[in-house]
């Protein structure tokens, strides 16, 4: 009997959230992709990780520190680009593109360094 | 406009000038407060020099002279050379990888200065640079405290806290012209770390973000206690979650800082890869993990728009990540691969830990607890207002006033625990005191000049006075006694802050001018006489033996012997290898004997001993004997320390134990000195340090002779001697 209403829960919950996600904006659409790109490439690299060990152990963080650090900072992108947060609404969307490419490379660099 | 104000403040030369100058207030109100800087950033600087004025530029202690010499190394050779640098002249036989053990941030700091200076073509020698980097960087903290005090309250809060920093005594003890340690540089990567933190918090801006994770990476280069970024700004981020004052700018901060600082850190090769796998960061991780957690589940909720949708997701969804999570560190914990507290940070936990377990942590003097009596001598009237300041952020509760709340208060939990983290605590108690001090003179000046006049009026703090203007209406009636009594309180309050100067003059003056390396007493006429005798000694060395001779010496004086001496070292300050700083300390315990055994598997062609008897000097080998007794038995468990001591006292003249009598150490300080006569009145071999007439005055030495005693008998080397031909 529990079971049935959990379950019946959980479609209604996915079948909601859905139709909720599809009405946010295309280019906060893209920024999601990117995200879940990213995160799908860090879950590749800690598998791989895991099979064939973690030596050099340098490397393996710059890999996956490089794909969590972008999603990071395109979740702050897309925080600084909603139209519907409040907190930023003074400010322009280029503002915040520029700083997301400004430390997405000073990340690069830094990952470069330290790749080995 | 000038004329009203000139009405209001009484005719003075000072207010004729800025009259005459046709400033409008805005402009008078910048141009007071660029003085005010101005000369608070001179102040700061000139108040560390009093020992280079007295003594001469030199580096002073111990722990600066290494320092010292890897600078030299970095300018002479260059970076890649001293990034791969292995050092065989300390630790015989083991050598030193320099480069992957150490903090470099303080060396290329001095190295950068050098360069530049030397491109714009004044050619100084690194020493004077060395000597002065300290007291230029704690300059650039009272700007930066400038800026952090109108981030958090006004610019006139700014103001005092730049003033209060300048001159505080905890700050100056460790950064005085000459003390060229980490500290020095690190307080200033910290306050601007913070700064930045709590800039990038209220502005939610990407950039400032990214600043204070530079300036996180500069911390980390500097100093070893960056640890306490790393937990502080995690603690308040969750401190900010649990009260409900998030919000996305947060978010960005906090995330773009940890993952940049993160990334930045592990590229010093000392802190390596202590970001993950060490137990005192991963707090910053737990954080981290959370507010992944909590802002998804907000965007999840505001997608939902139905509570009951939303309580659903909660359930199946957020159990089984918290499982997930929880498992994964309690397996990582346990197998141990998250490696837990160590001991230097442990300890600060537990105080009673290293006493029992790591008599190395416990034998330096800065870690032991704080006396109340340094509390006060350190801070002065810092330590009452204080309180009051936490009042009034508590007053007026904003994100950055909760940020210094929390570092006040942990910084002070860690400074009672700790001597040496006075320092850490300054600038929180400096920033807190100031917004107590300029909300209290401000509410004063105010009640002072409630006048019937509608003009506006500058103070000295920068605050203007429209505030008592528009209250004129209820306080036009006020009574003459309330006027008064506000001017009695300003001019308390300038009476107490004035002592504060007076106090932190002459305890910087006398207390923390010393370089140690040169020791200073008064003479039987009260003329100052100067006991050069360390340097004289390190002289003595690097011309007069052969230059790969080994010096065996206890720990404190290493890196001094490597720098001034160019010998090489059995072990140094850096004291990364117990067990051979206790084969030093059982051959300086054990019989003559036993000890030439030891000192010949050591290859050890010199010994060198400080001792004090003749001067007076309390910090020589025999006093801190008991340590080496100490540390020596933890690890070879022959070395006893209830063999030299009588009835639990340490004791030196005829009553002490004949082990003490006999040891090495005893007969290294005192041979010859039952021939000399050091005071009037007093037999030959009386010990002025500690007061007795020795007990074993007729020493010979088998296997040692003495090579050179200074001038004050203060440092006494002797050589070994190689084994006999026949027996």
């Amino acid at each position: 009997m529990g079971r049935s209403t959990t379950a019946k829960d959980a479609e209604a919950l996915v079948h909601s959230l859905r139709s909720a996600y599809s009405a946010t904006p295309t280019n906060l659409k893209i920024i999601d992709f990117y995200i879940a790109f990213a995160v799908v490439t860090a879950l590749i690299q800690v598998v791989y990780m895991a099979i064939v060990g973690s030596f050099p152990f340098n490397s393996f963080l710059s890999g996956v520190l490089s794909c969590v650090g972008t999603a990071v900072l395109a979740v702050c992108l897309r925080i600084q680009v909603n139209k519907e947060n409040k907190e930023f609404k003074d400010l322009p969307p280029e503002r915040a593109f520029a700083d997301f490419v400004l430390c997405n490379l000073v990340l690069h660099l830094v990952i470069i360094n330290f790749l080995g | 406009m000038s004329q009203s104000a000139g009405d209001l403040i009484p005719a003075s030369g000072f207010s004729s000038l800025l009259k005459s100058l046709k400033l409008k207030t805005k402009q008078q109100e910048l141009l007071i407060r660029v003085a005010i800087l101005c000369l608070v950033y001179v102040l700061a600087f000139i108040s560390r020099l009093f020992s280079v004025l007295r003594y001469e530029s030199m580096i002073h202690e111990f722990d600066p002279y290494f320092n010292y010499r890897v600078t030299q190394f970095l300018i002479r050779n260059g970076f890649y050379e001293f990034w791969n640098w292995f050092d065989s002249e300390s630790w015989y036989p083991l050598g030193r990888i320099i480069g992957g053990t150490l903090y470099p941030g303080l060396m290329v700091t001095a190295a950068l200065i050098y360069w530049l200076l030397r491109f714009l073509r004044f050619f100084v020698h690194i020493r004077e640079v060395c000597v002065l980097t300290a007291p230029f960087f704690a300059a650039n903290t009272t700007l930066v405290a400038y800026f952090f005090g109108k981030e958090l309250w006004d610019s006139g809060a700014g103001l005092v806290a730049a003033a209060l920093i300048a001159i505080c005594p905890g700050y100056i003890s460790r950064s005085v012209a000459g003390s060229y340690d980490n500290e020095g540089v690190a307080i200033f990567a910290l306050l601007l770390t913070f700064y930045l933190f709590v800039k990038a918090v209220n502005t939610g801006s990407l950039a400032w973000s990214l600043a204070s994770a530079f300036g996180y990476f500069y911390m980390v280069s500097a100093w070893g206690g960056y640890v306490f970024i790393i937990n502080l700004v995690p603690l308040y981020v969750l401190v900010l979650l649990i009260t409900g004052r998030y919000s996305m700018k947060l978010y960005v901060a906090y995330n773009c800082m940890y993952v940049l600082g993160m990334l930045l850190a592990m590229q010093i090769r000392f802190v390596g890869f202590q970001h993950v796998q060490s137990g005192e960061h991963m707090a910053a991780m737990g954080v981290f993990f959370l507010m992944q957690v909590f802002y998804f589940l907000d965007w999840v909720k505001y997608l939902l728009n139905d509570p009951k949708k939303f309580h659903t997701f909660l359930r199946i969804g957020v159990t089984t990540a918290v499982a997930l999570g929880s498992v994964a560190l309690g397996v990582g914990t346990a197998s141990g691969y998250i490696s837990p507290w160590t001991g230097r940070f442990y300890s600060l936990l537990d105080p009673t830990y290293a006493k029992d377990h790591i008599p190395i942590i416990a034998s330096v003097s800065e870690h032991q607890p704080t006396a109340w009596s340094s509390f006060m001598f350190d801070y002065h009237i810092l330590l009452f207002l204080f309180p009051a300041g936490l009042y009034f952020c508590f007053k007026r509760l904003s994100d950055a006033t909760i940020f210094i709340v929390l570092y006040g208060l942990t910084s002070m939990y860690f400074a009672g625990v700790m001597v040496r983290l006075i320092l850490v605590a300054t600038p929180a108690v400096c920033l807190i005191s100031a917004i107590a001090v300029s909300a209290t003179i401000k509410n004063l000046c105010q009640l002072v000049r409630v006048k019937s006049k509608p003009a506006s009026v500058v103070t000295a703090k920068g605050t203007t006075n429209t505030k008592a203007s528009s209250k004129q209406g209820s306080l036009e009636t006020s009574f003459p006694i309330q006027r008064n009594g506000a001017a009695a309180l300003l001019f308390g309050a300038f009476y107490l802050l004035s002592r504060y100067a007076i106090h932190c003059t002459w305890v910087t003056s006398e207390a923390y001018s010393s370089p140690s390396i040169v020791l200073a007493a008064r003479g039987a006429h009260g003329n100052r006489v100067i006991f050069d005798d360390y340097r004289e000694a390190y002289f003595w060395l690097q011309q007069n033996t052969p230059p790969d001779a080994k010096v065996m010496s206890w720990w404190d004086y290493g890196y001094q012997i490597t720098a001034m001496g160019n010998r090489t070292v059995i072990v140094d300050n850096n004291t990364w290898n117990n067990t051979h700083i206790a084969t030093v300390g059982r051959a300086m315990a054990s019989y003559e004997d036993e000890a030439y055994d030891i000192m010949r598997s050591l290859d050890v062609d010199y010994v060198l001993v400080v001792f004090g008897g003749v001067t007076g000097y309390s910090s020589d080998d025999i006093n801190k004997f008991l340590w080496m007794v100490r540390i020596g038995g933890g690890v070879f468990p022959v070395i006893k320390e209830p063999d030299y001591l009588v009835n639990g006292d340490y004791r030196v003249d005829k009553g002490a134990a004949p082990k003490m009598l006999n040891c090495l150490m005893y007969k290294l300080c005192y041979y010859r000195f039952g021939e000399l006569t050091t005071e009037y009145g007093k037999p030959p071999g009386y010990d002025r340090a500690r007061g007795v007439e020795i007990g074993n005055k007729d020493i010979k030495l088998d296997h040692l002779e003495e090579a050179f005693t200074t001038s004050n008998w203060i440092v006494r080397i002797y050589k070994v001697k190689p084994p006999n031909n026949r027996w």
